[in-house]
């Protein structure tokens, strides 16, 4: 695959958009970690919601 | 109201659980098919030679930059007409995704517009508009972020998104109304599409490919800031646990 004369612009449009990509992924991932390990903690300390209290 | 009914935070925690694996699978073939049409199979274009292949991240990139502002405005109504809790977590979740395609294709149309018009950026309407697309996105974000009371920056945001919504028909329309530098609309025109099939194909499969990724990535995002609502509910009655205590 030759990329011509400018491949230098090419590469650096699809490094750049996948730098974005991950940086999504990973955003969404750690988010996800962090939001159920604080709900588990607050939990584990016996903090519920209202509407999940026995009845 | 019966029909929104059913879009509560919990159900739609169960529903992003079942869909999200099927919707990451989709995504990742979608994304090998295009990059192997777009790498592999896609002729170079008789004027713009190898370049022509920016165009398969720029144009999905500025696709979903307005696809993310159109989601925003009708969840915006949602927040403002029936104050529905899933509106307003649809709009908050939308704009980071949105800013960082727009940003994507501000930055691939600025490396194809080097080598192709020989220089990076000018000052023509579609440019502008889209630039100004990406600054209303950043605002956005920092709205939310300066005011604390969640309710009142959600209400705060929709009223923003909806008069931000006068851009997207701008952006649109910007290479009909004015003279740009930028090429007409070449996708979605009256008429048929205006590029050969030999590159409209791997277009396609890619701008699939982004929205596949997109939707995933929105799911996941609204799911997380799901939890985080809880995480403020329940840090909240701890702490009047604590003063009742």
């Amino acid at each position: 695959m030759n990329l011509g004369p400018y491949a230098a612009f090419i590469a650096a449009a699809y490094s750049l958009t996948t730098a974005v990509v991950v940086g999504l992924i990973l955003w969404v991932l750690l988010d996800y970690r962090a939001q159920r390990k604080t709900l588990a903690d607050l939990e584990a300390r016996g903090v519920t919601r209202r509407s999940e209290l026995p009845r | 109201m019966e029909w929104i009914a059913p879009a509560n935070p919990s159900r739609f925690l169960a529903l992003a659980e079942r869909l999200l694996p099927w919707l990451a699978a989709a995504t990742a073939l979608a994304f090998a098919a295009g990059l192997y049409e777009a790498f592999f199979v896609a002729p170079e274009d008789y004027q713009q030679g190898a370049t022509v292949r920016i165009m398969f991240i720029h144009v999905p990139g500025a696709w979903l930059g307005m696809l993310g502002w159109t989601i925003m405005s009708v969840a915006a109504l949602g927040t403002l007409v029936w104050r529905h809790p899933l509106a307003d977590v649809a709009l908050k979740t939308a704009a980071p995704l949105g800013a960082a395609f727009t940003f994507v294709c501000l930055v691939t149309g600025a490396l194809w517009g080097r080598p192709m018009w020989g220089t990076y950026w000018v000052w023509d309407a579609r440019l502008t508009s889209v630039l100004v697309l990406f600054l209303m996105y950043l605002g956005l974000i920092a709205l939310w972020r300066a005011i604390e009371d969640p309710a009142r920056a959600g209400r705060a945001a929709a009223a923003l998104t909806l008069v931000g919504a006068i851009n997207l028909p701008i952006i649109k329309f910007s290479v009909d109304w004015w003279n740009t530098l930028h090429q007409p609309a070449s996708l979605l025109r009256v008429g048929a599409p205006t590029i050969h099939p030999a590159i409209l194909v791997p277009l396609l499969v890619m701008a699939l490919a982004f929205t596949l990724l997109f939707l995933t990535l929105y799911l996941c995002a609204m799911r997380n800031e799901i939890l985080r609502r809880r995480v403020r509910t329940l840090r909240l009655l701890q702490a009047q646990a604590a003063q009742g205590a």
